[in-house]
């Protein structure tokens, strides 16, 4: 039950090195062992999308992973998304300016798919936005919010890239 | 005032949030922490003959197991009591704290165990050998009622949970007479709430100060409380309950759980903090759910198409215990008739107990299977007649020129049905028109021609909104200068932080910045009931208004006493009481809070008294009633059964807007879940009452590729009931949809001739009612 391995990871261009159970989850070890907890837990079976990190640059869930798979990667969270304590992201801006979060629980993973998203497709149409996030479920906004925030945000960010 | 009513101004909740620097239940880790995870009942129906922990409580890490046996010393009561109030209960059935020799029901708890960490807690509950006597389930709320079903509760004499009946008029004489009567069966389900954060609680015992604090995930922070305190023999000032961030809510988390006493316990006992996350798996077997309503109704029109009368009776599922009363079903009869004049009425209500999770309310609580009813009779009448269905609906709408109006129903606190106010001819003709109604039969016949199958569908409704009897809400200002904003009522997402500072600042200065809201902690505010049933911007609200003005009133004659200037001279702005045309002549909140602190042996400036506080507990009994109409515009694969939703117009009625995005937002999110009860979403079990959707990809909500852009409307008649003339609107959104959507995939389908009379529809219903229409 104890079988451990060290493995070393970066995460919001901090590197973390530590040494964990191998069943230990990624989500798990975000959540727990670093502290960073705005990586949210929603059905721990890879529907809802709200623990969505990107690793090595790309999408992917954090309930679906081991934190052993993350040895020697690279993982931003929705922590590491905005520029500083002071400044919010464009696409954060965007989703605040466009109610496009309610309860603020699938907005982790919103915010991370859409940063993968927006840096693939700059000049987006409103269904491939709808296509992009449609792994990721939101009970609160009808996504109408969600939409309207990252066509703005990608506007935004193609006025000052 | 400082005009921020009405505008769209930041949420105070968004800068964390969007930094991911919430604070959900799952967030908080306390030093020392130990987890919990639950043993749950893998049976519809079974009895428990023994129940052997050695096994779990062998493998390392694991701290405790415990059973019903091993909480009751520490109980002064072992179940639930949480039923409202109501003569018509047949049997009482509330949840034990933890299942005694009896589970009815899949993922009933039986045992809680602690361990180190949840991982470990799960091997461990997977270790725990009950040993069970499999007893027949009933699932089928109908079949319940029968005289040879299985007792859901073994020794019952039968499964009515309850009865009542609800109606008014000469409802025989109304048929009697009648030109056209019009009978539908109809079947609605509506399942989960599915908020994307499950539920969880934390509880911390400090022997110092015997204070037990519980965070929990919960609408209903007081009502927790007072649950606490009945079952563990303590004080209010003993148990502390505290609702940090809530990642949504819509019903189910207004109920308090077997789970949440267990917890509590285990950290009186164990000495440690114990936090227990609710996995989705277990939300879909122990959070309460709505489910299965079955209507027999007929109404009965004069020549013109007015409605003479309305009857029929309902079965409700009720699942195995009663987590919250018999309002469901209230509700949904009591909706029926609200948007239309119907003389007479009668409908027959049972309440089956079945050997699933129990039933209590999602967004809605019942009244969206009321619209859906009324709505489904009018379109029967409207094919009987050859009526337009938009016309049928006119000639039965109340009128303007009849508000207030009184229905002859009751609330189920005994207060009278009175529509306070609205235009709902008016609603209806806004929807018509943005959705172009009238130009709909040109697209239909062009698409027909395409081999293209288009449908439109319209459906009203009112809904009751603003649950009394109060919220209150505290406005205090320190020597920080800083206000404090303190309420009963509970934060889930729907912005009423944002809101009551809205309403605060807007009479203190204007400025939301100097605000600090804190919703959702017993030891904030002694009274609270909650947020539930579109409640909190009508009563808290109200609330906020009133103690606003009082504070406003006490800074500005303290400010005049200590400036010697008379209060209308001055003005506030900011967190400073200015002279008006002097704006250097002015002095701070936080002075002013040091000056009505009071200096030792001084008196108080102006003969003022103490403090600068003022509560707001504005009561109101009768209820807001919200209106609106939906239109919907669909389009069918008639090879596939698949729809599209192509238009969702919802024309909508809540009195004053506060905040017009805050609305817009609840009001499509109202809509999402409609058409998820109208095209998905569906909790199934099995013969033997084994739930088969317990994953998100069993059990869909619907996604952004689903989800049409919805085209909302806004009139303003402002509620009488309130001084801020606001209606509630959280679940508005979700009432008349799955009735607007299922009209129009019936009208997409009138070539076949397809009859709907349930929700949800989906693709092989489509295509099995096509072939049979066919046939």
């Amino acid at each position: 039950m104890t079988d451990l391995r060290t493995i070393a990871v970066t995460v919001n261009r901090s590197r973390y090195e530590q040494t964990v159970e191998v069943r230990l989850t990624l989500a798990d070890f975000l959540r727990q062992r670093l502290g960073l907890t705005g990586t949210h837990l929603g059905c721990e079976h890879g529907v809802c999308g709200a623990c969505t990190i990107l690793f090595d640059g790309r999408s992917a869930r954090a309930c679906l992973m081991l934190a052993v798979q993350a040895d020697g990667h690279d993982i931003l969270t929705v922590e590491g998304i905005a520029p500083g304590p002071d400044a919010l992201h464009p696409l954060q801006e965007a989703f605040r300016d466009h109610h496009g979060l309610q309860c603020g629980f699938c907005t982790p993973g919103m915010l991370t798919t859409l940063v993968e998203f927006l840096r693939d497709n700059p000049d987006p149409s409103e269904t491939e936005i709808r296509v992009a996030i449609s792994g990721n479920l939101c009970r609160c906004t009808g996504y109408q919010g969600i939409v309207d925030a990252a066509l703005d945000a990608a506007r935004r960010m193609r006025a000052a890239p | 005032m400082s005009g921020l009513i009405g505008r769209s101004v930041p949420r105070l909740e968004d800068p964390a949030l969007l930094r991911g620097q919430g604070r959900f239940i799952d967030d908080i880790r306390l030093p020392d922490q130990l987890e919990a995870a639950f043993v749950r009942s893998p049976h519809g129906h079974a009895a428990i003959r023994a129940i052997d922990k050695a096994a779990a409580l062998a493998l390392p890490g694991v701290h405790a197991v415990l059973t019903l046996d091993d909480l009751r010393p520490h109980l002064r009561i072992d179940r639930l009591a949480v039923g409202l109030p109501s003569p018509s209960y047949r049997q009482e059935r509330n949840r034990p704290a933890l299942a005694a020799d009896e589970v009815v029901h899949v993922g009933e708890p039986v045992a809680i165990v602690v361990a180190a960490d949840r991982y470990i807690a799960e091997d461990a509950a997977a270790l725990v050998a009950v040993d069970y006597e499999p007893l027949p389930a009933v699932g089928d709320c109908r079949a319940a009622l029968g005289p040879d079903a299985p007792p859901v509760h073994r020794g019952a004499a039968h499964n009515l949970l309850a009865e009542f009946d609800m109606g008014y008029g000469d409802v025989s004489g109304a048929f009697a007479g009648a030109a056209h009567v019009l009978r539908e069966s109809i079947w609605q389900h509506r399942g989960g709430g599915h908020s994307i954060e499950c539920r969880g609680t934390v509880a911390r015992y400090e022997p110092t100060e015997a204070l037990l604090t519980v965070w929990t995930s919960t609408q209903t922070p007081h009502a927790a409380q007072r649950l606490l305190c009945d079952m563990l023999g303590r004080d209010e000032g003993q148990v502390r309950v505290i609702t940090p961030d809530v990642g949504g809510g819509f019903g189910p988390k207004l109920v308090f759980y077997q789970e949440d006493v267990a917890v509590a316990v285990a950290a009186l006992t164990l000495g440690r903090p114990v936090k227990w996350i609710e996995d989705r798996r277990e939300h879909f077997v122990a959070t309460t759910q709505e489910r299965d309503q079955y209507w027999d109704v007929e109404i009965a029109l004069d020549p013109e198409g007015r409605i003479r009368g309305v009857r029929g009776a309902l079965i409700h599922d009720h699942g195995a215990y009663t987590a919250r009363g018999t309002n469901l079903p209230y509700e949904s009869a009591q909706t029926v008739t609200l948007a239309y004049a119907v003389p007479a009425y009668r409908l027959d209500v049972k309440l089956a107990l079945t050997n699933k999770v129990p039933v209590t309310p999602v967004r809605g609580a019942g009244q969206p299977q009321g619209a859906f009813v009324m709505e489904r009779l009018l379109d029967r009448a409207a094919q009987a007649l050859g009526l337009d269905r938009a016309e049928i609906r006119r000639r039965n709408l109340i009128a303007p020129e009849q508000m207030p109006h009184t229905k002859p129903l009751k609330t189920r606190g005994g207060r009278a049905v009175v529509l306070d106010s609205g235009d709902y001819p008016a609603c209806q003709q806004d929807a018509l028109t943005r959705a172009d109604w009238d130009g709909f039969p040109a697209r239909q016949r062009a698409a027909r021609a395409a081999g293209r199958h288009l449908g439109i569908g319209l459906a009203n409704f009112v809904k009751g909104t603003g649950r009394g009897p109060f919220e209150p809400v505290t406005v205090r200002v320190g020597a920080s200068g800083r206000v404090q904003v303190q309420t009963g009522a509970a934060a889930m997402g729907q912005s009423t932080k944002t809101m009551l500072a809205q309403i605060v600042a807007d009479a203190l200065g204007g400025d939301m910045a100097n605000l600090t809201v804190t919703a959702g902690d017993t030891a904030a505010i002694a009274n609270g009931i909650g947020g539930f049933n579109s409640r909190q911007a009508v009563m808290a609200g109200s609330s906020a208004h009133v103690a606003a003005a009082r504070l406003r009133d006490k800074l500005l004659a303290a400010a005049g006493h200590l400036l010697e200037v008379a209060p209308q001279d001055l003005e506030i702005v900011g967190d400073r009481v200015r002279v008006r045309g002097a704006p250097a002549l002015g002095i701070s909140f936080g002075e002013l809070a040091r000056a009505l602190g009071g200096t030792p042996g001084f008196g108080l400036p102006g003969g003022l008294a103490p403090g600068l506080e003022a509560t707001g507990q504005v009561v109101i009994d009768d209820m807001a009633y919200a209106n609106g109409s939906a239109v919907a515009e669909i389009e069918v694969d008639v090879e596939t059964g698949a729809v599209t939703v192509l238009k969702l117009v919802l024309a909508h009625d809540a009195g004053l807007i506060l905040h017009p995005l805050i609305v817009d937002g609840q009001i499509v999110g109202g809509v999402a879940h409609g058409i998820g009860n109208a095209l998905f979403e569906w909790m199934g079990f099995d013969d033997n009452c084994q739930p088969t959707t317990t994953n998100l990809g069993e059990y869909l909500l619907i996604t952004a590729t689903e989800m049409p852009r919805v085209d909302v409307l806004h009139r303003e008649s402002p509620s009488p009931l309130n001084p801020l003339g606001v209606k509630g609107v959280g679940e508005c959104g979700v009432v008349p949809t799955a009735a607007a959507i299922v009209s129009a995939i019936e009208d997409a389908l009138a070539p076949f001739g397809v009859r709907i009379a349930q929700t949800p529809i989906r693709p092989a219903e489509i295509i099995a009612l096509i072939e049979a229409a066919r046939r």
